[in-house]
């Protein structure tokens, strides 16, 4: 995913309806209709809503009849949460790595003018 | 032991990590500071780490990325302020992914016996900011939208 498919991603989900919106989705693909008979707002507003989505790839959108379904699209959510989900589990592993790594320096005879330089501390 | 602190304070836009380690304050240092090393420890297991550029000095330029197995790749770069030290390392830390939101890290080193207190304390631009980094679930309720957006991508997950 390029740094702009994210910001677009990113963007999309800044505002609640249109969260709300991919919320409904989960459930099944809705007419704007549907979508928009939860919330005190116009279909043309919810319209707008569902361009922003669509624009950003979290949603495609299909004729059926007359009406016009929107369909939710996972991945591009999945890619660009992907990275904000893990903030603890981020640090958790390095750290996790970091042990190890320091664990063979520590043991690593090719590392002791490192070590020498720490001779005062009692070790 | 070796658990890491996440500490992140309702209404104020900082993190704090804590972290401590079985090696002097020196080698921790240096894991830190030679890109060599850095790219051995940073970031997931399953993602390949390239680093781009590594200056450790005032004014030096950092910039990492992170690629997972399908080829997607996460860069962050900023910039040290200051002379890099043990006791005191400042920087500057962007995620490319959501430019112009830059945070300021304060990186310390604590000596104890045998050991190292790892401490870092992060300034972000805003509270909203600040919980957006945070969005993993850790600080539940900490605003309502991204609870939701939690939920969602709970949903999503098994589905894909």
């Amino acid at each position: 995913m390029t740094p702009n498919q994210m910001d677009a991603v990113f963007g999309a989900l800044s505002d609640p309806t249109r969260r709300a919106i991919l919320a409904r989705l989960t459930e099944g693909d809705r007419t704007v209709a549907e979508l928009s008979a939860p919330f005190a707002m116009s279909q043309p507003a919810i319209s707008r809503h569902l361009k922003v989505l669509e624009g950003a790839g979290l949603i495609s959108r299909t004729r059926r009849a007359t009406a016009r379904l929107s369909h939710l699209e996972a991945e591009p959510l999945r890619e660009a949460t992907a990275w904000l989900m893990g903030y603890r589990e981020y640090w958790d592993e390095s750290f996790a790595r970091l042990d190890a790594l320091l664990a063979t320096l520590l043991g690593d005879p090719a590392d002791r003018p490192s070590a020498a330089r720490q001779q005062e501390e009692p070790s | 032991m070796s658990k890491t602190e996440i500490t992140a304070e309702a209404g104020v836009p900082f993190i704090d990590v804590t972290r401590e380690f079985a090696a002097p304050r020196d080698l921790l240092f240096r894991a830190y500071t030679d890109p060599e090393l850095v790219a051995q420890w940073l970031g997931p297991r399953d993602m390949k780490m390239v680093i781009d550029r590594y200056e450790v000095k005032d004014g030096g330029v950092w910039r990492y990325v992170h690629v997972d197995p399908d080829g997607n790749e996460y860069g962050f770069h900023g910039v040290f302020h200051g002379t890099p030290s043990p006791d005191g390392t400042v920087q500057t830390f962007e995620f490319e992914g959501a430019p112009g939101h830059v945070s300021l890290g304060s990186l310390s080193f604590e000596e104890g016996i045998g050991r190292t207190i790892v401490r870092v304390h992060s300034v972000y631009q805003s509270v909203e900011a600040r919980d957006a980094v945070l969005e993993s679930g850790m600080e539940r309720g900490m605003s309502e939208g991204y609870e939701r957006l939690e939920e969602l991508i709970a949903r999503l997950i098994p589905v894909a």
